[in-house]
């Protein structure tokens, strides 16, 4: 799940690195990467989801262990 | 009274009541080492997620994005990128951190060092490197704040006298309160940097061109190249924006003050659940970098491209709203500049002195010597301020370079239990030699690639067959983890 925004914002930055189409008459380069900070949260999110399933057999680990 | 009177007032009460929510937040707990340092490692989501914001968003945030969007174009686009990432790498590594952190009571990122190789040079080696790196940060702190109460006095404070107050209000706030009162000095500086990203990102562009799809369109048919890389520059390209995004990213948690951060969580979970968030704060972003794009067509021709913000400001907004944003910048200067020096500090006087120089000394001892060292390096920093010109994001990158060589010490020392410790000091002197002799021989970039990425994938690949070839070694993991049994 990390993988993705790495693959989106990073390693494909030749193929959104351009001015035209313009979304709401904002650069596409920009416009891509305003995007990606707000999915990015949406993936880990995901991952979170993902980690507490396979730790399941196992209790939550508990908030208040100090 | 007279516009700058005004700015100055705002911008006082604003910093005022900064500190005080500071020194209030501060006030209700008992000094020792570990409670100055990270807070008797109590923090919950709320208070870490404050604290790593706080340390996150500085004047770097402020000044500098727009400064090179003003002056670079498009390969600004690499900040909002790496932090993005920064938090998906810090996913994967917290809470594991944290988990060791707790097992062995370890507050710094020596500390770790210490305890994964059984080295107290190695762990003295990492402090000094944390500490001389740190100093250009809190530099671009400094030298931030220096152009705010330059540009809130309408020019009648100088830049050195303005960085000097800075200097004594920053140190004065370190020594009298520690880490809890940063968190919580860094509730009003958010909640203000938002007010004032939204009011610039989108108030500058409608003021002047009635929108933001007309002010771009114009820029496109004024500068048609700014906006996609390599920008206003000749060698910022592609290459340039992957290393350095990679780069930044996994370096992202490799500052000495926010792996220190992880340590401050009252759990794991909470350090995970930080990572999904912390994204969405990048969001205030883009609107420092619109009023930087801005600013090329309102304002062309500006010799220093971080003052483009507050140029814009100061036409833009009566002089009251400028005194609030100047607060704002001040403290979002200020909390981060604190937080810098309290870790650097502390590192140099527990992990570097103590162990090589004075065995002896008392935690007591040790916290006195860390406040001298607050006043040392304040000072430090100051006179760097006063005597460099390196833009803001300069300074930053230059810091990245550095602190990102104890990747592989720690990403390795985490999740590979054969890496031994002669391999990480050989990987990582050689990382920071190349980093120096590289920037030093101005061949950053090398061949289009950020020259701490070239010295990153060198030292990962020293560590690695250094390891394979020297004997195996015992991880300090593997030992039974301290008691933990504290008296509250």
């Amino acid at each position: 799940m990390g993988l993705i925004p790495f693959v989106a914002m990073c390693l494909s930055v030749s193929l959104w690195d351009r001015i035209r189409p313009m979304p709401f008459g904002i650069p596409f380069n920009f416009f891509w990467l305003i995007s990606w900070i707000l999915l990015t949260p949406l993936c880990m999110w995901g991952a979170h989801k993902l980690e507490r399933r396979q730790e399941s057999p196992r209790p939550p680990r508990s908030e208040d262990a100090s | 009274m007279s516009g700058a009177s005004v700015a100055l007032a705002a911008m006082l009460l604003v910093v005022a009541a900064g500190s005080a929510l500071g020194f209030y937040a501060g006030g209700r707990h008992k000094m020792d080492l570990e409670q100055w340092a990270v807070a008797g490692r109590g923090f919950g989501a709320l208070l870490v997620w404050l604290l790593m914001a706080g340390e996150v968003y500085t004047t770097f945030a402020f000044l500098g994005a727009s400064g090179w969007a003003y002056s670079r174009g498009a390969p600004v686009l690499y900040i909002p990128a790496y932090i993005s990432l920064g938090y998906v790498v810090s996913f994967y590594i917290l809470p594991q951190l944290w988990e060791v952190g707790r097992a062995y009571r370890l507050q710094t990122e020596s500390d770790f060092f210490e305890q994964r190789y059984g080295s107290k040079q190695l762990a003295a080696f990492v402090s000094i490197l944390g500490v001389v790196f740190i100093v250009p940060y809190v530099e671009l702190q400094l030298s931030g704040l220096g152009f705010i109460v330059q540009a809130a006095s309408f020019q009648a404070i100088g830049r050195t006298l303005a960085m000097v107050i800075a200097a004594v209000v920053v140190g004065g706030f370190v020594l009298a309160n520690g880490i809890r009162a940063v968190a919580w000095s860094s509730v009003l500086k958010d909640v203000l940097l938002l007010a004032a990203a939204l009011s610039i990102g989108l108030g500058v562009p409608s003021f002047y061109f009635h929108g933001i799809r007309p002010m771009f369109a114009a820029l496109v048919r004024a500068h048609p190249n700014h906006l996609v890389m390599p920008g206003a520059t000749q060698n910022l390209g592609h290459g340039w924006y992957v290393s350095t995004v990679l780069l930044n990213a996994v370096g992202f948690y490799m500052w000495p003050h926010v792996f220190g951060a992880a340590f401050t969580a009252k759990s794991g979970d909470v350090l995970r659940r930080n990572a999904v968030i912390m994204p969405l704060y990048t969001i205030t972003l883009p609107f420092m970098l619109m009023a930087g794009f801005a600013a090329i067509l309102i304002i062309p021709g500006l010799r220093n491209g971080d003052l483009s913000l507050l140029t814009l400001v100061r036409r833009t907004f009566p002089a009251w709203w400028l005194g609030v944003i100047g607060g704002a910048g001040a403290l979002t200067a200020m909390v981060p500049a604190a937080i810098l020096i309290l870790t650097a500090a502390t590192l140099f006087a527990k992990n570097f002195f103590r162990p090589l120089f004075a065995p002896q000394m008392t935690d007591d001892e040790i916290a006195r010597l860390a406040k001298i060292m607050v006043v040392t390096l304040t000072g430090a920093a100051l006179g760097c301020a006063i005597y460099s010109s390196i833009s803001l994001v300069g300074l930053l990158l230059l810091g990245y370079d550095g602190v990102t060589q104890f990747f592989p010490g720690v990403v390795l020392g985490l999740y590979w239990k054969r890496v031994t410790r002669r391999a990480v000091w050989s990987g990582m002197l050689a990382g920071v030699i190349v980093v120096v002799l590289l920037i030093l021989s101005h061949h950053d970039p090398l061949f289009g690639l950020n020259a701490g990425f070239v010295a990153l994938a060198l030292n990962f690949v020293i560590v690695g067959i250094v390891s394979l070839l020297t004997p195996a070694e015992c991880s300090g993991f593997e030992e039974a983890p301290t008691t933990d049994v504290r008296v509250e």
